[in-house]
């Protein structure tokens, strides 16, 4: 595919990282990319949505509870069905859990505590292009959550295990996630999500510049071209 | 009418929250504590009458927005005019 990708960022109120994923995309990629509002009811043709941090509609009753059914998530729902790529990163990680198109569900963080810090984590085995082989072994990203704290019945742990669909694990537990899990796809392999944040790991500012190639790898299910381009 | 929902972890997801009011009670000087799931609950008032319908919609309601089946549970209370 010789076409440019296109990326939509999906703004919610209370969305607080949305310029962070457009720069990541826009600047640290130089993809199209344009910001969605949650009451579009499509994607603007992009290729790929994503859903960034914050606290989307407050966080309340639940994190991503209220953002779920807002009516841009029922194009990225189609998006997605259709093979379409999806990254949620932190709050968009909470709100695709709470939207059932990825796995399981972030409550409270075992300390209580908002976790704010950088990360070290390992790169899981989960798929020809994200694995340790194209990402290195460990990496860091940092993190900003209080309700990070992965959870999944046992039988659907094995699953994720067994289809490989876990993508990031914390070398050091912040959270009490089970597993160590900080990532996962789901299991076709075009919906991620993640807590740590690509996004605030790719200037020289910042403390770290993993996200550009975890942007990367998350492209490259759908694009393997863009690992080309990257080299 | 009023309609209460009950909204608790589920007995097999960790609750950070009722392990840190536990603890709490605990050190208080509550003896014999065997546990403590801390959850949420949302009254509603509704215009209208208690119908199989209505119920079949708060079920609805509670199961997509109001608990989040993969952790939560939930239980409904309608109580008269």
């Amino acid at each position: 595919m010789s076409r440019p990708i296109k990326i939509a960022v999906v703004q919610f109120p209370g969305s607080n990282c949305d310029q962070d994923a457009f720069h990541l995309f826009a600047t640290g990629l130089g993809l199209d990319t344009r910001y969605v509002w949650h009451k579009d009811r499509g994607l603007g043709g992009a290729d790929v949505a994503v859903l960034p941090g914050g606290f989307a509609h407050g966080d309340y009753l639940r994190c991503g509870a209220i953002a779920r059914f807002s009516p841009v998530m029922e194009a990225v729902r189609l998006h997605a069905e259709r093979g379409g790529t999806v990254l949620g990163i932190c709050n968009g990680f909470q709100i695709l859990c709470e939207a059932g198109l990825l796995p399981g569900a972030l409550i409270r963080n075992s300390s209580l505590e908002y976790r704010c810090v950088t990360c070290e984590l390992a790169v899981e085995d989960a798929g020809p292009a994200f694995n340790s082989r194209t990402l290195g072994r460990r990496l860091r990203l940092p993190i900003g959550h209080g309700e990070g704290n992965y959870r999944i019945d046992e039988a659907g742990r094995e699953r994720l295990e067994t289809n490989r669909q876990v993508l990031l694990r914390y070398v050091e537990n912040p959270n009490g996630s089970l597993a160590s899990i900080a990532g996962v796809r789901n299991e076709e392999g075009n919906v991620f999500g993640m807590m740590p944040h690509p996004d605030r790991a790719f200037e020289r500012f910042h403390t770290s510049q993993d996200g550009l190639a975890v942007a990367r790898a998350v492209l490259s299910f759908r694009f393997p071209e863009i690992l080309k381009k990257s080299a | 009418m009023k309609i209460k929902v009950f909204v608790t972890p589920k007995k097999n997801v960790l609750d950070p929250q009722g392990a840190a009011v536990g603890h709490a009670l605990g050190s208080l000087g509550l003896q014999g504590l065997k546990g403590v799931r801390v959850g949420k609950v949302i009254e509603l008032e509704v215009e209208g009458e208690d119908t199989p319908q209505l119920r079949a919609q708060l079920e609805k309601l509670s199961r997509d927005l109001l608990s989040n089946p993969v952790i939560e549970d939930y239980a409904l209370e309608i109580a008269g005019k």
